[in-house]
């Protein structure tokens, strides 16, 4: 049950990071959190626990860079970032929570 | 409590994923048996073999429709389309029928099997794509149409065999069953579910207009001409697109852990009729 409860409050907090992201970004900013984003979604990569919303919203976040929107482009590599790391928080926690709804 | 949650999180992130322990003969029949009586105790009114029938077998008005439509079913023409495939020989003279036992007819039931030269489980849609790089062919796209209709006519002609899948008292069979049920049983995507949450907690109850099928027998229909999809579909189709409505990116057509569920639910059905290929709305 903490983990079913715990799963959301991660989302929460790391989408509220997010949100108080500070404005008048980079291109520099963009490419670093650009770089977070995409190394998180790796990792989901590797475990193979991707969600197509990390891909969407990483795919977001380049096409505001491309056009010069980098307050945008941020907010965006951020919020991919976190769905990306919540991915990865996911594969790790069912590693061991799936035997809880095995049928016995 | 902020610090209880720190404290979860750091924990959860410096664990390792674990590898999945072998299961062991034993394991695999208590699961059988388990996963059979929950399907048996829940629908108690649905004979055994019913189940292969999917939504039909839960919803008395939608199997009206389907017993309609079955009168010319959907399926049909990639039935046709497959038998010609079939009997079609490669380029070096050879068929698939050299490639199969008993000719490739009425052995669906079979599939998928653990190999042990090869040490990994075979499916019948990696059976044939092997069969035709063995014979000089390109491999077909395990998604589209000519896999569908080539899976679809040897399941035509193995209608009412029932499942007969081993899990031999190997471990490296036993690990790929139990990878399959690891799975089957994890919840993934961003709406965080598994293939269990919808096909062992919540079959016959809808998801939008869709009344969601049993897991019991879920692969006997298999291939299956979707309305939704507007033609025929694997079993590679059916688990790429149960990844993706979750908002899970897809594992590729046919990977280990594909063909591990696959072994894993086929086995749990063992007994049932092959009802392929079937048709669901």
């Amino acid at each position: 049950m903490r983990r079913l409860i715990l799963f959301p409050v991660i989302m929460a907090l790391s989408l509220a990071g997010v949100a108080a992201a500070s404005a008048a970004a980079s291109e520099a900013d963009f490419a670093a959190a650009l770089a977070a984003a995409e190394t998180a979604h790796e990792e989901a990569g590797t475990l193979k626990n991707q969600w197509t919303t990390t891909a969407q919203t990483l795919a977001a976040a380049r096409q505001a860079a491309a056009g010069r929107d980098f307050d945008k482009a941020v907010v965006l590599a951020r919020q991919a970032e976190a769905l990306a790391k919540a991915s990865i928080y996911q594969a790790k926690e069912q590693d061991e929570a799936w035997k809880a709804a095995v049928i016995h | 409590m902020l610090r209880k949650i720190v404290l979860a999180i750091a924990a959860t992130w410096l664990s390792a994923v674990q590898p999945v322990l072998p299961a062991d003969a034993v394991s695999v029949d208590a699961d059988f048996k388990a996963f059979r009586d929950y399907f048996t105790k829940r629908f108690p009114n649905v004979p055994l073999n019913d189940f292969v029938n999917g939504p039909y077998s839960m919803d008395v008005e939608l199997r009206k429709q389907w017993e309609a439509k079955e009168e010319f079913p959907p399926y049909e023409f990639a039935l046709e389309q497959g038998k010609d495939m079939f009997a079609t020989p490669f380029k070096n003279g050879k068929s698939y029928a050299d490639c199969f036992p008993n000719q490739g007819i009425g052995i669906r039931q079979d599939y998928p099997y653990f190999d042990e030269k090869a040490g990994k489980v075979i499916t019948l849609e990696l059976a044939l794509n092997l069969c035709r790089e063995a014979n000089g062919e390109q491999p077909y796209s395990y998604l589209r149409d000519e896999m569908a209709a080539l899976t679809a006519y040897m399941a035509y002609t193995s209608r009412g065999k029932p499942f007969n899948i081993k899990v031999p008292n190997d471990p490296r069979a036993l690990a790929a069953y139990e990878n399959g049920m690891k799975y089957f049983y994890q919840r993934r995507g961003q709406l965080n579910f598994s293939c269990a949450s919808c096909h062992v907690q919540s079959p016959g109850q809808r998801i939008r207009t869709e009344v969601l099928a049993p897991a019991l027998g879920i692969l006997a229909a298999m291939p299956i001409y979707r309305s939704e999809w507007g033609g025929m579909g694997t079993i590679s189709r059916r688990f790429t697109t149960c990844n993706t409505q979750v908002r899970g990116v897809p594992l590729e057509p046919q990977d280990d852990l594909y063909r591990d569920v696959e072994y894993f639910l086929s086995y749990m059905s063992n007994g049932l009729p092959i009802a392929g290929p079937g048709a669901r709305p």
